[in-house]
């Protein structure tokens, strides 16, 4: 009997520790998981929010865009970050836009080539332009870059570069913006696509984007509707936070003046001009 | 009486232990399959066995991924099995006791490194040296089997030099004693004597090399494609898994856990390899 009765304490304590601490973070935080491309900007915004209002915490997480929607669903975060549009079942989801972000095809400074065409980067990615000199380079064989499948930046590129094209298989595959910035800072025969914010980063070895079609990526060119390589990055939650809801109050500063100002600074699109 | 009691209860708290260890190994298995096996099922096993991956069309081949771990695996035995082997024949053998005392935990230490630190040293520093001086962005089988086989050395080392080590002193002692030289001795008597635990080090080795993902996604290139020589970039099993699970979502996330049934097989066999072949030799 007396056994019975240890293991039945066990229990339940066990069970009131864990609904304690879970109940106990639910309350204060607000939990923000998903996109590794939104991540660096959420963390710079739950940083200054934090500075605003000591007294509320936002904990941000990354995982990639489709495991903050599965996390949002099944309540394990309060906002998801999606770095893609939302598909099938997830638009039933609530999003807000916070930003756009321009995508930047890079290359080594030392690339002699400083523009391309869409149809060049098209042949390039499948494969029918494998030399830079065939896009009025060195004679080198291009060395291309790209994100993994799933990825918001890859169906992004995607939908705007490849058109209906198929990503050559024998393309390097890397699964960061930063270790694309790595290889292609280091490598004067790569190319790939990251986030425009991230082309320009202090204390890293300097790449260059390239002009699209004449454009030159630039959050002036994009704002203008110059320049059309660019996805939304979103916020996203089971449903829309209520009034004064912690989840409420941190999206309002995310959409506020500050806010914006703030993505701006660090080189994304705002959504008011 | 309240002594009995304590005594059934500790030997209960033990067993409940002991048994969330292997259901730990239940509930993984299980979930394993039930998440891969329907994928499988419904995109058919020429689609999964096919040579194209490209989730977004519902095409989950995985063959590229397949020969991208033997292609990897097989470097990582070419360079680190001779060197490891070596090193444990001179541990056992030749080596001086003080110089013992200095290479065996420096050895174990090489299996305390994690293996993310491998993957950003071989990103810094063998994968610019490829491209350098064999051409190429350097992502590459060479420079994931050159990290791989660093990564082994120390499983091979430890577990070969053992059984060198536990050989009867009669084998070594009645070679000698017939005239045989020192090195005739190891070829011909202690190697083969050794084999099964050698043979056993091998296997153990190739596991973790199959296993790795942290530091081959950093090095490999991770192209689904099937690799034309060396210096191509590859997939491996694990490295599909780890690369787009972040962003895997309905069939294609499934597709990523039948990844990981396959990987899970080629790894049991590899074990049960290794403990049936230890085994045969206790017995004998």
């Amino acid at each position: 009997m007396k056994l019975c009765k240890y293991i039945g304490l066990t229990i339940v304590l066990l069970v009131f520790g864990l609904t304690t601490a879970c109940g106990s973070q639910a309350d204060t935080h607000v939990i923000v998981a998903g996109s590794t491309s939104v991540q660096p900007y959420a963390e710079l915004l739950a940083e200054e929010y934090k500075h605003l209002y000591p007294e509320r915490a936002v904990n941000v997480q990354g995982g990639g865009s489709s495991a903050g929607i599965r996390a949002v669903e099944s309540g394990i975060a309060d906002i998801g970050m999606s770095s893609r549009s939302l598909t099938g079942s997830e638009l039933d989801l609530w999003a807000v836009e916070i930003a756009k972000d321009a995508l930047a095809l890079i290359t080594h400074p030392d690339n002699p080539v400083t523009h391309l065409t869409l149809e060049q980067v098209r042949g390039i990615y499948t494969g029918r332009i494998t030399n830079w000199s065939m896009v009025g380079g060195d004679n080198a064989p291009i060395h291309r870059i790209t994100r993994e499948a799933g990825s918001g930046t890859r169906s992004a590129f995607e939908e705007m570069v490849m058109a209906d094209e198929l990503i050559d298989k024998r393309a390097v595959v890397l699964n960061s913006n930063g270790a694309i910035r790595q290889i292609v800072a280091g490598n004067s025969n790569a190319i790939g696509f990251i986030s425009l914010g991230l082309v320009d980063y202090e204390g890293l070895e300097p790449v260059k984007a390239l002009e699209l079609e004449g454009v030159a990526p630039t959050q002036e060119n994009v704002l203008a509707g110059e320049y059309n390589l660019y996805r939304p990055f979103l916020f996203v939650a089971a449903e829309e936070p209520l009034g004064d809801s912690p989840t409420r109050l941190f999206i309002d500063f995310v959409l506020s003046e500050d806010g914006q100002n703030l993505l701006k600074g660090e080189g994304l699109i705002p959504i008011f001009t | 009486m309240v002594k009995k009691i304590k005594e059934n209860f500790s030997g209960i708290v033990f067993f409940a232990l002991a048994l969330s260890s292997v259901s730990a190994l239940v509930l993984i298995t299980v979930f394993i399959f039930v998440q891969g096996i329907p994928l499988i099922a419904s995109a058919g096993l020429s689609n999964f066995f096919g040579m194209d991956w490209s989730p977004d069309r519902g095409m989950y081949g995985i063959t590229p991924m397949i020969v991208g771990t033997a292609s990897v695996t097989l470097g990582a035995a070419i360079l680190g099995v001779p060197i490891g082997l070596c090193c444990s024949i001179f541990m056992a053998e030749f080596a001086p006791s003080w110089m013992k005392k200095v290479f065996r935990p420096a050895i174990q230490l090489l299996a305390g490194i994690p293996s993310v630190v491998y993957g950003f040293w071989g990103l810094t520093f063998i994968v610019p040296f490829i491209s350098k001086y064999l051409g190429g962005l350097g992502l590459s089988i060479l420079a994931a089997s050159v990290v791989l086989a660093i990564m082994v050395l120390p499983t091979i080392i430890s577990i070969s030099e053992v059984s060198l080590i536990a050989l009867p002193r009669q084998y070594k002692e009645g070679a000698l004693a017939l005239g045989m030289t020192h090195w005739q001795t190891i070829r011909s008597v202690q190697l083969p004597a050794a084999k099964s635990g050698i043979v056993a080090a091998v296997i153990l080795g190739l596991g973790r090399a199959i296993g790795e993902t942290m530091a081959v996604i950093m090095v490999l290139g991770n192209s689904p494609a099937l690799p034309r020589s060396i210096l191509d970039p590859v997939r491996t099993l694990t490295t599909n898994i780890g690369l787009e699970m972040g962003y895997a979502s309905g069939e294609h996330r499934q597709a990523l856990f039948a990844t990981g049934i396959v990987l899970f097989a080629v790894i049991m066999i590899l074990n049960i390899t290794a403990q049936y072949i230890t085994r045969k030799k206790v017995k004998k």
